[in-house]
């Protein structure tokens, strides 16, 4: 039984693609309420541990408990909305919805207004306040009629964390938020994160060890699909194991 | 094939293009209630028929990306259904459609939950291999009269007192028909079902993880479609006085793909348009020794290469880019 406060465990999580092993008995803890970083060079299987943990893959074996609950067979809506949020490496947002619409979908399920057919939609004007508080929590206000495929890539990022944070998400999970971002755009992330962070749990894999050095409390380098080191970034960075294999990238 | 003609624009453009979409809807219905007066009737309601059939084809393609190629078995399920039940059991017209519109929204459900298992071209295999095995039931099974049809069905009294054999009352209960079925349509497209439907539409993955259960919208839309595709049937089926079996066949369902195309994936009036340009297109050629279906492909190769947004999505998008 994990103890009661790691919201995230997963247990002996192994995936195999016909034959080849993509993530190798990883063991994963995330206490709750911290900031947990996945990192390694490319490749090292940290992508496939998270579609791992918000179900869009199975795993071959081990087990992944959130909350208390078992939910390694189920579907990753339903684990969505137990409160295991995810995000994904390529901004996702709806590009034709506006930044308002967009957020509006997140608040729609939990309004219980996403199955009226015969319904107009102007009765989703009774979500547009709280959508405008999140707006503005990401400076998005000159923004709110926009179609979100005309936005900046930064500023997609934003709808995109706010659109999950609409969802009142007990835990995050960030893949790649600071991907293809110059050093301007990575500082906004940053404190964008450090924002969603209150009261919440971040668990995110990066590529980067040094954009996570601040951020995070704890630090979990993977390599071929194994986990080789954890701890907080003074322990990390010292590992000789972490060491080599970010120097065998650099080499390469 | 992926669909995103349709958008909504930012709020000052959307406020026009709802301006523009009610004042094309009203503009709509008086061409239609004044047409009869030039236009030969049952032309007209063919056009109504096959531009509702496209519609309701729409709100998959168009508003959720799903492109099935296998909607006349919902469109000729609803013909067979509701000619049987003039036919032979003599039912009130009205009952008969709705009986057309229930038998296609059944089937949808069988065909909708299989397909919708699986994503893009195996989506649109797996609605054409079913659609084929309806059009053998339909050959095969007793009641439909195999390659003769149902003939000589009849129109009968609607509600017992109008007698719909007088072109006008039938031209008018058609009319009723199909603006109930564009209403149906427009209703659902704009609500917060439709609003999620155009979230999956755009990005699938995003909307499970924000915990929508995807196949259950897929699903319902699927279902209302094959429904709607099922009431068109049933009332061409009554128009002509026939169900046969071209009504079912897989140049059937190529055929609404074409329509919707030609006028425009996602926008609500495109299928009519669309079918306002292949029905007259067949009708006025049906007598000429050209075959039609050259034509018809030439139009449709023109289509893609030069409009590939379809006559309504090309006007929307140049009203959109003026404002």
């Amino acid at each position: 039984m994990p103890a009661p406060d790691i919201i995230l465990q997963a247990q002996g999580l192994t995936k195999e693609f016909l034959g080849f092993i993509a993530v190798k008995n990883v063991n994963l803890a995330v206490k709750r309420g911290s900031i947990h970083a996945l990192i390694g060079p490319n490749g090292a299987g940290k992508t496939t541990v998270f579609n791992l943990l918000t179900k869009f893959l199975t795993p071959s074996s081990g087990t992944i408990r959130f909350d208390g609950v078992d939910v390694t067979n189920e579907q990753p809506a339903v684990v969505a909305r137990r409160g295991l949020v995810r995000s994904f490496q390529i901004s996702a947002t709806f590009p034709h919805l506006t930044v308002l619409e967009n957020i509006r979908v997140a608040l729609q399920r939990r309004a219980g207004l996403a199955t009226q057919f015969w319904r107009s939609d102007k009765i989703l004007r009774q979500l547009d306040e709280r959508a405008r508080e999140l707006i503005s929590d990401f400076n998005l206000d000159a923004y709110t009629d926009t179609p979100a495929v005309d936005l900046s890539y930064g500023r997609k990022r934003a709808l995109e964390i706010a659109t999950t944070l609409a969802l009142e998400p007990t835990m995050l999970l960030l893949d790649e938020p600071m991907a293809g971002m110059g050093h301007e755009d990575i500082d906004r992330v940053v404190g964008l994160i450090r924002k969603a962070a209150v009261g919440r749990t971040i668990l995110m894999v990066e590529h980067n060890l040094s954009v996570v050095s601040n951020l995070c409390d704890t630090i979990t380098v993977l390599q071929r699909g194994e986990i080789i080191a954890e701890g907080d970034y003074a322990t990390v960075s010292q590992d000789p194991r972490v060491r080599e294999a970010y120097m065998g990238l650099e080499e390469a | 094939m992926t669909a995103t003609t349709v958008s909504a624009g930012p709020a000052g453009v959307r406020t026009n293009s709802e301006t523009w979409g009610r004042f094309s809807a009203a503009g709509l219905v008086v061409l239609l209630l004044v047409a009869p007066l030039g236009i030969y009737p049952v032309f007209l309601m063919k056009l109504m028929c096959f531009a509702l059939f496209a519609a309701a084809f729409n709100l998959l393609i168009g508003y959720v990306g799903l492109l099935s190629f296998g909607h006349a078995a919902f469109f000729g399920t609803g013909a067979y259904v509701s000619a049987h039940a003039a036919k032979v059991w003599h039912l009130d017209p009205l009952l008969c459609v709705v009986l057309g519109a229930v038998a296609g929204g059944f089937l949808g459900v069988l065909v909708g939950y299989l397909a919708i298992k699986r994503k893009g071209i195996y989506f649109s295999m797996i609605t054409l291999a079913l659609s084929q095995m309806v059009f053998f039931i339909a050959l095969q099974a007793p009641f439909t009269g195999g390659e003769d049809g149902i003939q000589g069905v009849p129109r009968g009294m609607l509600f017992g007192v109008l007698d719909l054999n007088k072109p006008m009352a039938m031209y008018g209960f058609v009319l009723v028909l199909f603006l109930f079925g564009m209403f149906a349509l427009w209703r659902i497209v704009n609500s917060p079902f439709g609003q999620i439907l155009k979230a999956i539409r755009e990005h699938e993955p995003r909307a499970i993880s924000l915990g929508y259960d995807v196949q259950r919208y897929k699903l319902i839309a699927f279902t209302i479609s094959a429904a709607l595709a099922g009431m068109a049937g049933g009332a061409k089926s009554l128009v002509f006085q026939l169900a046969s079996l071209t009504d079912i066949t897989w140049q059937m369902s190529g055929e609404v793909v074409l329509i919707t195309l030609l006028g425009g994936i996602g926008t609500m009036l495109g299928p009519v348009v669309g079918a306002l340009i292949v029905v007259t297109l067949e009708n006025y050629l049906a007598a000429m020794d050209f075959p039609v279906t050259v034509l018809i492909g030439a139009i449709f190769v023109a289509c893609v290469l030069l409009f590939r947004r379809g006559v309504v999505g090309e006007i929307e998008h140049a009203l959109r880019k003026r404002a």
